[in-house]
């Protein structure tokens, strides 16, 4: 029974089931993506104090709902999408259980409903923590579970397909490094998921009255394995990505397959520890602890993040040097092509991450430095870096990739594509910048009124502060403008999108497929391993990617002197022991 | 296009690594080294280190001992909440509830102060402006730290963790006087 279709640009195999699936999770992570973006602009127009749009209980509200949207539904949908592709079309094999995958995405979709319900009601405007003893209503926990349950089904049938695959043999030799990747995420999915479980499932059965007590310093140990674990994932897919989208756009493969995959493999060893960060100004917990947690054991995960920094923009800069792209230091960069959205993308999203995003999360991840920034509007700034701009940015680049292949439609409006990625990082990172500088002032994060209206006694912020929140603001605008241009561009080329394919429907986006005919593979030829180069020597002195290590020099000396600028700060807080 | 396409070498685990990798690996592990080594470090000379002195507690518990230092030392009041002024050296004690902190602590410059610190409620955040030291304030834990301002002033004691709808209302303050 065939059951593939092979596209003719790209050469990608789909199985109708898995290509199905993939669609569905893609559109219903975009309708998230949506929520999250209205939402946040209500947040970020509050926050912008001449502005303070939203009264308070609205304000709490929406931010709830933005970041349980953004962060956790928005991501996984899109991640469940990606890794059905590194799967069943990157091995060419067929998916595993497909009927359980859809029970998994039906369960997704009820409880991101039902949690969506919950935080409209009103009665739970908890925040996406949910920090116990402060109890939102059965079905906000509820939905997160099913959730969560959905997602866990998605992991398995991904590693019941890279299985299949290995039994029928689909591929010659190992899995590609894209594979591995997601496999990495995948398994920092599912330790995710049973931290999510240990901590929601007793917190739901509190909520409805079955246990009496939920200790409030255990909770928020247990529900940073979920809730910081939950952005690894986003680490590992997204790192994925980058070495998938520099492998369609310049032919480019791994500096070392070795290297790159022994970074995964500490990602998936010691990336998790990081859910320390957000407990190391917690009592009862102890300094050996926190050294050793907040570090990743010795900061193996950041050196992971390091080499993955070098080897992504490395093997890109190899690839254009073989194609006669040599001269001087950044001729390979200069001449990339910055009008694609999936390169501008993946390149802003691969810079903002790593200058911006790696940097700060390090910085307010030192055991004592944490004591300037913990639950200051720097810890937003830090993660809107590295999951707004990092993660949401590269999962828009592949959009554009996956569009005319997956779906079989060009992309709308390509103008609007192209200046997409240029908009949104401008704006993001004005935002993260300004927020940034906020938080070293000691601006609260989650907090309605920066001017107190009401309480009993006074306190004004620095007139810097608030400068720096209304550029924030500005930078928030503009970067809500550029996730509403995505969606304008993928929503359209759903809909008016020219078919490259006769039968590309309007209801793809529900999992709907192309014409039965378009399906005319039984079964795709093996996957070749990767063509064997002659050893070719390009840049100088041996180095293959100057340019590239160039770059990673630069982030190692902002990222040296920044750090020791926030030591020094410390030390002119108060003593304390 | 080998990113997504399985190795070119069945043994890509014996090929050589480029001398590029291999310089920036180093680097890099010195760098994570050397930040391991800061906290440590940080320990041993640094001034600012929170204490691991953390005890089980229970509201009531905590609120009692507030009551005995409002008792014991109270000098004034300030919109409604008592203001204290216990001995330099002593063990002071300040509680977050919705929305405010209790009491107002009156301390000495350049002198120590074992604060105790908890919530009778939810998840609190201590961010002591513009000082900018930030704590999570938990209930049923009472966490211990010893500090010495080292400047007078006024002192605003900000709630930086959402706790309900007057969160924003939540302010208290520490007098800082030269002695």
């Amino acid at each position: 029974m065939a059951q593939f279709r092979v596209c003719p640009d790209s050469g990608f195999y789909f199985d109708k089931s898995a290509e199905s699936l993939m669609k569905a999770n893609a559109v219903a992570g975009a309708v998230s993506l949506l929520i999250a973006g209205i939402l946040g602009l209500g947040v970020i127009l509050t926050r912008w104090q001449e502005v303070h749009l939203l009264p308070a209980d609205v304000f709490y509200q929406a931010l709830t709902g933005h970041g349980i949207n953004a962060l956790i539904f928005w991501i996984i949908f899109f991640e469940m999408a990606i890794l059905y592709f590194a799967s069943s079309t990157l091995l060419r094999t067929r998916l595993a259980a497909p009927r359980w995958a859809w029970a998994g995405f039906a369960l997704m979709i009820i409880g991101m409903v039902m949690n969506n319900i919950a935080v409209l009601q009103g009665n739970s405007s908890v925040m996406m923590t949910s920090y116990a003893p402060m109890q939102a209503e059965p079905h906000f926990y509820l939905g997160l579970i099913l959730f969560a349950v959905g997602a866990l089904i998605g992991c398995f049938v991904f590693l019941g397909t890279l299985v299949i695959a290995r039994d029928d043999r689909t591929y010659e030799g190992s899995i590609p490094l894209v594979t591995f990747g997601a496999l990495t995420a995948c398994i920092i999915a599912i330790f995710t998921i049973a931290c999510g479980a240990i901590i929601l499932v007793p917190t739901f059965l509190w909520s409805i009255g079955y246990i009496g007590h939920i200790d409030a310093a255990m909770y928020r140990v247990i529900w940073w394995g979920l809730g910081h674990s939950s952005q690894q994932i986003n680490v590992a897919a997204h790192v994925s990505v980058w070495y998938l989208i520099v492998g369609v756009l310049f032919n480019a493969r791994p500096m070392s397959e070795k290297v790159s995959r022994t970074a995964f493999l500490l990602y998936i060893l010691f990336l998790q520890l990081a859910s320390a960060h957000h407990i190391l100004v917690d009592p009862g917990i102890s300094s050996e602890w926190k050294v050793f947690n907040t570090s990743y054991a010795m900061y193996l995960a950041v050196l992971a993040s390091m080499i993955h920094g070098l080897t992504v923009p490395g093997s890109m800069e190899v690839a254009q040097r073989a194609k006669g792209l040599t001269k001087g230091m950044f001729e390979w960069l200069r001449k990339a092509p910055w009008g694609n959205p999936v390169f501008s993308g993946f390149f802003f999203s691969l810079i903002i991450f790593g200058f911006i995003g790696g940097i700060t999360g390090v910085v307010m991840g030192t055991e004592q430095i944490n004591i300037i920034i913990h639950n200051t509007i720097y810890v937003p700034a830090h993660f809107h870096a590295t999951v707004a701009v990092g993660t949401t940015l590269t999962f828009m680049a592949l959009t554009y990739l996956l569009i005319p292949v997956l779906f079989r439609r060009a992309l709308f409006l390509p103008w609007v594509a192209k200046w997409q990625p240029y908009v949104f990082s401008a704006g993001m990172t004005l935002m993260i910048l300004f927020m940034l500088g906020a938080g070293t002032l000691g601006v609260s994060r989650r907090h309605w009124d920066m001017d107190f209206t009401g309480a009993m006694m006074a306190f004004e912020y620095p007139g810097t502060a608030y400068t720096m929140m209304a550029v924030a603001g500005i930078g928030g605008v503009l970067g809500v403008l550029g996730g509403a241009m995505y969606l304008v561009v993928t929503v359209g080329s759903l809909l008016f999108g020219k078919k490259l394919d006769a039968s590309a429907g309007l209801f793809q986006g529900f999992g709907v497929p192309l014409a039965p005919s378009s399906y005319d593979v039984t079964q795709p030829e093996r996957l070749p391993m990767a063509p064997k180069l002659a050893v070719e020597e390009h840049g100088s002195a041996g180095f293959e990617a100057p340019g590239t290590f160039a770059l990673a020099l630069a982030l190692l000396v902002c990222f040296v002197v920044y750090y020791f600028i926030n030591w020094d700060y410390l030390a002119s807080v108060w003593p304390l022991s | 296009m080998s990113s997504f396409l399985p190795p070119s070498e069945r043994n890509w685990w014996s090929t050589p690594v480029g001398k590029q990798e291999v310089i920036w690996i180093g680097i890099a592990l010195v760098w994570c080294l050397i930040m391991f080594v800061m906290m440590p470090y940080w320990h041993i000379y640094g001034k600012q280190n929170l204490s691991n002195e953390a005890y089980q507690t229970t509201p009531e518990r905590f609120q009692s001992r507030v009551d005995e230092m409002v008792a014991q030392y109270k000098v004034g009041e300030q919109a409604g909440i008592p203001i204290v002024k216990p001995p330099a050296g002593s063990d002071v004690y300040m509680l977050g509830r919705l929305w405010q902190w209790y009491p107002i602590l009156e301390l000495e410059k350049d002198q120590s102060y074992r604060l105790h610190l908890s919530s009778m409620d939810w998840n609190h955040g201590f961010s002591l402006q513009p000082v900018n030291i930030n704590l999570q304030i938990i209930p049923g834990y009472e966490m211990v730290i010893t500090v010495a301002p080292d400047k007078a002033g006024e002192f605003t004691v900000v709630c930086n963790e959402f706790c309900g709808i007057g969160h924003h209302l939540m302010l208290g303050k520490i007098f800082v006087r030269e002695n």
